[in-house]
This record gives C-alpha cells, sequence and structure tokens, in this order.
C-alpha cells in the first residue's frame, strides 16, 4: 500500500473532523486527494503536527481532531507522544504513515523499522492502538477510529515510493491555510 | 513583582493559554499556573511554540514561557511556523547569561538573545519591575496589531 492508496481509503471517511498534516509528502498527497477547509498543512516545522493537533483538542474537545502524521515526524517529536498520552486528550486521533524512510528528501531511511512506534504510544498511554499492514484491513481500522475514544493511535504500514512523484506542492499560501482553518475549528 | 501579580496582568492583557518548559526565574510564575490548573507542562520548547500555534488557531491567546536556551531549540518552529503562518503567541523568555554574568553555559546564548529576536523580527522588550506593566499590554497589544509573536525578556530579580 502507497500513501496515495491509504489516503483514498480514509478520506472518504471523514466528515467534520480537523485533519493537522505533517510536513512533505503526507501534507502534498493529501491536498492532491481532496483539500478540504478542515485540513491544515505544516509545510515547514518537521515534527510538530501533533503539537499543534494536541493545541487544537485541548481548547475544542468537542470537535474531532485527527493528524496525519509520518514516522520521521514522530520521531522528531517523541516528547508530543509522551505529552498526548500524559493528557489523555478523548478527541484527539494520531494516524501516522509509516514507510521506514524520509520520503520527501530522497527515501533516505528511519529508524522506525527497528523501534516500533505504536509501542511508544501504548507505553505512553495512547487508549486505542492498532498497526495495520495491508489495505485489506485499513477502511475498518479507519471506520473504528475515527468514533473510537482517544488519544488513540493508528500505525499503517505503507511502502516508500519508488520513483519520485511529481506530486503539486500546496498552492495556498500559509495564512490562508491558518485563516481558513481558523474559521472551519468555529463552524459546530 | 511576584508570579501570582504577573499571572494577573496576562489575564487581564487577554492571555488564556499557558505552555512552556520551565526557569527558575519563573519559578512562582508556573507555581502559581499550575495551582490554577491552566499550565501545559511542554517536553521542548518548539513544541510548545507548536501547541500554541495550535490553541490559537482554537482561538486562544497563548503565551509560552521559556529560558533563552529554548530560544535557540525554537528558532525554525518559529520561522517556519509562528511567522510564517500569523499564528501570534507571547514568548517570555527569561535572560540567563544576562550582562555576562552566568555558569559558562549560558553566556553566549545572553549575549545573543536580544539580536537573535531583532533576527526574527520579533518585537520584543526587556522586562523591569517598574515598567512591566506597560510591557504586558505593549506585548498584547503588538501581537494583536500583527498577528505575529511578541517576546518579553526577563533579566534576573524582576519576579520574585
Amino acid at each position: 500500500m502507497t500513501l496515495a492508496e491509504a489516503l483514498t481509503v480514509i478520506v472518504p471517511l471523514l466528515r467534520d473532523e480537523l485533519v493537522v498534516h505533517a510536513n512533505g509528502f503526507i501534507s502534498r498527497e493529501s491536498f492532491n486527494c481532496n483539500d478540504r477547509p478542515g485540513n491544515f498543512y505544516m509545510i515547514g516545522s518537521m515534527g510538530l503536527a501533533s503539537s499543534i493537533a494536541l493545541g487544537v483538542a485541548l481548547n475544542r474537545p468537542e470537535r474531532r481532531v485527527i493528524v496525519f502524521d509520518g514516522d520521521g515526524n514522530v520521531l522528531m517529536n517523541l516528547g508530543s507522544v509522551a505529552l498526548i498520552g500524559a493528557l489523555q486528550p478523548a478527541n484527539l486521533v494520531h494516524v501516522v504513515f509509516d514507510n521506514e524512510v524520509y520520503g520527501s528528501t530522497g527515501n533516505q531511511r528511519t529508524i522506525s523499522g527497528q523501534v516500533a512506534l505504536e509501542e511508544i504510544a501504548r507505553s505512553s498511554g495512547y487508549k486505542c492502538v492498532q498497526r495495520v499492514d495491508t489495505a485489506a484491513t485499513l477502511r475498518s481500522a479507519a471506520q473504528e477510529f475515527l468514533t473510537c475514544p482517544g488519544p488513540a493511535f493508528l500505525l499503517i504500514k505503507i511502502e516508500p515510493d519508488r520513483e519520485e512523484r511529481k506530486i503539486g506542492r500546496i498552492t495556498h499560501e500559509p495564512p490562508q491555510i491558518a485563516a481558513r482553518f481558523k474559521a472551519a475549528i468555529r463552524t459546530e | 513583582m511576584t508570579g501570582a501579580d504577573f499571572f494577573r496582568l496576562l489575564r487581564e492583557a487577554g492571555f488564556d493559554f499557558f505552555t512552556g518548559v520551565p526557569c527558575s526565574l519563573v519559578k512562582s510564575l508556573i507555581a502559581t499556573l499550575e495551582e490554577r490548573g491552566g499550565y501545559i507542562p511542554e517536553t521542548r520548547e518548539d513544541a510548545a511554540v507548536g501547541l500554541a500555534a495550535g490553541a490559537c488557531m482554537a482561538g486562544k491567546q497563548p503565551v509560552v514561557i521559556m529560558q533563552n536556551s529554548g530560544l535557540g531549540v525554537c528558532l525554525n518552529a518559529l520561522a517556519s511556523l509562528s511567522l510564517i503562518y500569523h499564528l501570534p503567541c507571547l514568548l517570555l523568555i527569561t535572560w540567563r547569561g544576562y550582562q555576562g554574568k552566568d555558569a559558562p553555559e549560558h553566556l553566549i546564548m545572553g549575549d545573543i538573545s536580544p539580536i537573535l529576536l531583532e533576527t526574527l523580527r520579533v518585537p520584543h522588550r526587556v522586562l523591569s519591575a517598574e515598567t512591566v506593566q506597560d510591557s504586558v499590554h505593549w506585548a498584547a497589544e503588538t501581537l494583536k496589531q500583527s498577528s505575529q509573536p511578541v517576546a518579553l525578556l526577563l533579566p534576573p530579580g524582576v519576579m520574585q
């Protein structure tokens, strides 16, 4: 399963969830799959998508907040996984697309092949934790994670893209992304 | 000025979300925040800037507390998140290495802290006991008008 294939399964299940995207291909692929006002694309500040999502989730407990994260991003900010486990936001779902490489910079390896990120989440106190390896099991897992009590951690093993994908960058300016997301947060 | 006094000024100026990484110079402020149950103890200063960015988009006016050592940690978070997306927060930065008097690990960062803020184009003021009220009001006004982060540098001896 590639990132694009995984998103093709998950994105149509989304309704009014707020989705904070990690930088790189995760933002770009999701933007090209279905650009929605409830999407925040973090184009820089690698590692901080889960921190941003936590800041939203703590202040809007009635809204479901999802992070589309990557293995490189999670490894860069493991403290955020620990903080989410400590604070127990029931409305936060942490989805990690784990391809074991830094995909946006040429597929240099990360260490998520040696270290199971879902076990770090489990020991940090996430309430629901699951690892999905195949497209066949992704749909039912994703459906369950959209409603299960959080904090929840869904790790999806994906293949790195073998050739460089010609995928467009985010065309909105950063202030426009933020303003649109703020308005989506205010919408009940 | 006590931490409780400073907290009151921050609340009056509209600040309503508090996170950061501690420094001994703001011990009493963090104790006040913890008593009121309104402080998120972050693990790193850049993560605190990310948390504040999320809180800001959810309608809050956040404060990020850190030692100036943490200013080094969060430079990229400020440059590639807060500043480009126009997500303001108040950075309350304790000034270790002030006037070259401190332990060796604080001297270089103490020397360059204001220069780093100027280079980042983050407006800032240095707190003193006499001007603290004006400075907090200035910070809140500047933050609202610019939609950008602002910083208050806190030298030793100002907060009891």
